[in-house]
């Protein structure tokens, strides 16, 4: 049932594509036309990282180091993890979805500056072939995605400082979309439109850049300091020539904990998106959201060395950070209770991006309750720098993130392409992923507790059979992938055309044709107030023709 | 509030580009990119937030030995200090006299802004060159070097910026009292400079 | 007359706390606790658990009842009722987390302070005071080699000490009253005991997941773990923060025995020369 039987658009048109395929790989300004050059480069690196996913995993399957090389091993998971953060979360939460959203939801015809956005997107795809190239020229990386000194200085350099030079690219690529973004979302928007008429999604994607302009700074100025360590012969994060390694991992975490938030705040506010459509009603705690995304902002810039809780740091930092750490899970659990309520009572439309929603609701709960865990200190003693460790943020980025990123694909999909994907291939998409997701990692909390740490080739043999389980559910969900590619490209040419708002939605996006104009309406831009004006009062409209059209041109 | 002026839409993205080249996006919203770069500039002021953090920890808990103890010698930073705050004066001088329409005025200003941003960072090669410590030597020499150069870029940029402003400023009707983007973000990124560089010698020179 | 949802509501919740403290209490995921502050540790995770156990399957029921419960059911196109929020159960729901939280976050600093991770190391040297006069190198009290700069410890004083050196990729235990060397650690039951932990090149983790306790090895930041084994047996040392290519392999032994085997063990390590010096290993 469900969307299958949902009112077809009244007149099924032939799809029209406005934009030459050229462009997609040009130096477009066209903010829809860089939202999917992120998503589709951020997708490419995405199967990258998990092929190298899939390489660890392997390893793994015995306890002996005998599947690579023990210094192949750390390049593959300092790639893994390198690419998988830098190359695919944030580019394609930030940078897919809130290029193709963002000018839609503030009612505008592109961002703030098209040139900064078209120059920050192609910073990316240096960065990342310079990442994996270094592979081949002499080793890539092998000190982790944290880069810890002193080992960062004593392993191979090259590898390292191309490494270094690659996140600064993809660092400043991320504050130039941050800066786009703070000054299209405050700057742009439509005259009559307020801040608190904004979709949740602005919101999110407002905090977020907040957060990057802030953290990642520091970041760079971490790792300019750790590649004079390399190459200048400095000691500011050398003991041996009196410097302090702890200090880098201050640096290091006070841009690298809020980066966690820079790729779960978009992906909270998507999911304030989806939601309200599938199930027909508006958005529960509408003003309560906004305050706890800006509680998550605040408190995720002062929680960072709970990181570094077995580092040596002084007991009153440990207190401290203990606290903040904990009481983040305050707004976050708001949001998450508010998105039950809003399922509560409603139609909900039982779909693949409704269904990645729940999964991502399932997950990201079972991450955060093993989160405020670890922010118990005695508790983290045991497990900092386990495969506990690994198990939650995973839960947490994977499960969380990543959920909502197909989520958002099965949602937008209609827009951007003029066509839905296929119901059938996007829930065996989800119910694959879903169940590989967890086969592969909740067994790892397990191996966390009882002994095995983190970034090791061999383990315990003792640990054997939990760690083929983890990589049994590792392929079940590479092989996940194979039904959403099979749909994505059977959809783009022979689905059925989606029509301007397949979904009945409000918001903004949906109020023109799919795929849209280049300057996003052929009308004037429409004002949209009230961005989920679901549900159904006494006076209900009647629902065969009811659109989101008539919603926000009935003024309401 | 400020408001995209509509402008025809157009199905083929080239036709956009044109477009813009015709209408220059900033006399739609004027202030945006000023508000662009001044977010810009706070992530710039979080790398420096960084490094000064690292100094004062490293002041805190990583004691130099004993030979590493050095009284920097006072008096050229300070002449230093005292001629990058008159650049700064002599900037926002330039731009009341660019408001007032006198852009020969302005230019002078403008360049002798240039000036004192040049003898700040002849100033500042002096002292590298007769400091008693190198760039590897301890955790002091280091910090100092980094944060000293990385300034010391954004000093050569910003008297790049304001030689090319000047050099626009020769056009006829280039920068207006109304339409002076360039000018205003050259301006407001060379007080953000001198404006580190306070913080940077109260906590390296003082401190 | 059917049966008011409020009730049903309390006996699911009633339900729902009952299971999650049974698996909290019942379903033992740690290994076995071999130091006296182990199993408070376990005490804390099992509160966790009960109380993770209870959140997890409170959020899941309601997801997976509101997914069968109020799914679209076909040729229905109607909205959902138009809430839009509901202020009294915003706050109820802020409130109660934040509640447990502190609560939760009071008696884990509460076990941290009791495990001895709030001592304060400033003014402690990673050499015991007694020892300072014999032993040569510790002379300059501000050399940053010598301060301790964190960890876990009760500084109960009477503590034993031995020396752990880390290095890529091995650790090597040094007992500084006999003055011997050794690859294996060996720890009297029952008797307080100080690791002075200090590492050679990069940073190290010691880990020993049976006293759960772990504290990072960073060159030139001595740090000190102190604890009480409390369990015979033979345990693994695992090194938790990735040093380099053979990180996994990092692992040594850690055999706690009672009183009288580890003086024999000492006693067969202990080199002739100290060996027959004054008794001082003995009243350790």
């Amino acid at each position: 049932m469900t969307t299958n039987a949902l009112p077809a658009s009244p007149h099924p048109v032939e799809v029209q594509h406005h934009t030459p395929w050229h462009e997609y790989f040009g130096f477009s300004l066209d903010h829809k036309v860089i939202g999917i050059q992120y998503l589709v480069t951020g997708f490419f690196f995405y199967l990258v990282g998990g092929a190298l996913a899939g390489m660890i995993r392997v390893e793994l399957v015995t306890p002996l180091s005998d599947f690579m090389a023990r210094d192949t091993y750390n390049q593959v998971l300092t790639l893994h993890g390198t690419i998988m953060i830098f190359l695919w979360i944030v580019p394609v939460v930030n940078g897919a979805f809130g290029n193709y959203l963002v000018p839609f939801y503030v009612g505008a015809r592109d961002m703030a500056f098209p040139r900064l956005n078209a120059v920050a997107f192609w910073m990316l795809p240096p960065a990342g072939f310079l990442l994996m190239s270094s592979y081949f020229v002499g080793g890539a990386a092998q000190s982790g995605w944290t880069a810890y000194p002193p080992l960062s200085i004593t392993t191979p350099a090259v590898g390292q400082v191309v490494w270094i030079i690659s996140v600064l690219l993809l660092g400043g690529s991320s504050i130039f979309g941050a800066v786009n973004f703070i000054a299209t979302i405050l700057k742009l928007r439509q005259p009559g439109l307020d801040l608190f008429q904004l979709p949740m999604f602005c919101w999110a994607m407002l905090g977020t850049s907040v957060l990057v302009v802030l953290a990642t700074p520091v970041l760079a100025g971490a790792l300019i300091l750790l590649s004079m360590d390399i190459v200048a012969g400095t000691g500011f994060f050398n003991p041996a020539l009196g410097g302090n390694a702890v200090v880098y991992q201050h640096l290091f975490w006070f841009y690298s904990h809020p980066a966690v938030y820079i790729m779960v705040l978009p992906a909270f506010g998507l999911v304030s998106e989806i939601l309200p459509i599938h199930a027909r009603k508006p958005l529960f705690g509408y003003r309560s959201m906004i305050y706890s995304i800006l509680g998550i902002v605040f408190l995720g810039l002062i929680v960072w060395a709970h990181h570094m809780f077995t580092s040596g740091t002084p007991p009153w930092m440990r207190l401290f950070f203990t606290i903040a750490t904990a009481i983040i899970a305050v707004p976050t659990g708001i949001k998450f209770f508010n998105w039950l309520a809003t399922l509560w009572q409603g139609k909900l439309a039982l779909n693949s991006a409704l269904l990645f929603c729940c999964g991502f609701i399932f997950n990201f709960v079972f991450g955060g309750i093993t989160g405020v865990a670890l922010a118990q200190v005695p508790f983290d003693v045991h497990v900092h720098d386990t495969y506990f460790v690994v198990a939650h943020f995973h839960y947490i980025v994977f499960g969380g993130t990543v959920f909502v990123i197909f989520a958002a694909i099965y949602h937008w999909f209609p827009k951007i392409s003029g066509r839905l994907l296929n119901e059938h291939l996007g829930r065996l998409h989800c119910l694959l992923s879903f169940i590989g997701f967890n086969v592969c990692f909740f067994p790892q909390h397990w191996l966390g507790l009882n002994g095995m740490p983190r970034r090791v080739a061999e383990y315990d043999p003792q640990f054997q059979l939990i760690n083929q389980i983890s990589s049994v559910g590792a392929l079940i969900l590479a092989i996940s992938t194979l039904p959403f590619l099979v749909n994505v490209f059977l959809s783009m040419w022979k689905g059925v055309p989606a029509g301007d708002n397949p979904w009945r939605a409000c918001t903004a996006e949906w109020l023109t044709s799919s795929p849209p104009p280049v300057e996003n309406w052929l009308h004037e831009a429409p004002l949209v107030t009230e961005p989920y004006d679901y549900g159904s009062t006494e006076d209900a409209m009647s629902v065969t023709t009811v659109r989101g059209r008539d919603l926000w041109s009935a003024g309401r | 509030m400020t408001t995209l002026i509509q402008r025809p839409t157009s199905h083929r993205l080239e036709q956009q580009q044109e477009d813009r080249q015709k209408v220059p996006v900033h006399s739609h919203h004027p202030d945006v990119r000023l508000f662009g770069l001044t977010v810009f500039l706070v992530a710039d002021g979080m790398t420096f937030a960084g490094f000064f953090a690292a100094y004062l920890t490293y002041r805190a808990v990583n004691p130099l030995p004993v030979n590493a103890e050095y009284e920097l010698e006072l008096l050229l930073p300070a002449v230093n200090t005292l001629l990058l705050l008159a650049s700064s004066l002599t900037f926002h001088r330039g731009s009341k006299v660019l408001m007032a329409g006198s852009m020969s005025t302005c230019r002078s200003w403008l360049l002798l802004t240039a000036a004192l941003g040049v003898a700040f960072m002849a100033g500042q090669m002096w002292e590298y060159f007769h400091l008693p410590f190198g760039l590897t030597d301890n955790l002091f020499a280091s910090t100092f070097y980094a944060l000293t150069g990385f300034h010391g870029l954004h000093v050569t940029l910003g008297a790049m910026m304001i030689l090319i402003v000047w050099w626009q400023a020769g056009t006829e009707g280039r920068f207006t009292a109304e339409n002076h983007f360039g000018f205003a973000a050259a301006e407001l990124y060379w007080h953000f400079v001198d404006g580190v560089w306070v913080v940077l010698f109260a906590l390296l020179y003082l401190l | 007359m059917p049966i008011p949802g409020s009730i049903l509501t309390l006996v699911a919740g009633v339900f729902l706390a009952l299971i999650s403290l049974w698996v909290g209490q019942n379903i033992n995921l740690m290994p076995v606790a071999a130091a006296d502050d182990a199993s408070t540790v376990d005490a804390l995770f099992k509160v966790l658990f009960s109380i993770g156990v209870g959140l997890l399957l409170g959020i899941t029921a309601m997801l997976v009842v509101a997914l069968v419960h109020f799914r679209r059911r076909s040729g229905d196109h109607l909205d959902g009722p138009a809430v839009e929020g509901n202020l009294p159960l915003e706050i109820f729901w802020t409130a109660v987390p934040a509640i447990v939280i502190l609560i939760v976050g009071v008696y884990s600093y509460d076990i941290y302070a009791r495990m001895g991770g709030m001592a304060d190391f400033s003014h402690h040297t990673s050499m015991p005071p007694q020892e300072n006069v014999e032993t040569a190198s510790s002379g300059h009290p501000a050399d940053p080699e010598t301060v301790i700069w964190g960890g876990i410890d009760r500084a109960e004083g009477a503590a034993f000490p031995v020396e752990v050196t880390a290095m890529q990729f091995a650790f090597v235990f040094h007992y500084p009253q006999q003055n011997f060397t050794t690859g294996e650690l060996h720890l009297p039951l029952g008797q307080p005991v100080e690791l002075q932990l200090k590492s050679n090149d990069v940073i190290h983790a010691f880990w020993v997941p049976e006293f759960r306790l772990k504290q990072d090895v960073i060159p030139g930041q001595p740090t000190v773990l102190g604890f009480t084994a409390n369990r015979q047996g033979n345990y693994d040392i695992i090194c938790a923060e990735l040093c380099g290519p053979y990180h996994g392999g990092m692992r040594s032994k850690v055999v706690v025995e009672d009183a009288e085997n580890f003086e024999k063990w000492l006693m067969r390590n202990t080199p002739a020369t100290v060996a027959t010096a004054p008794e001082s290993s003995q009243t350790a």
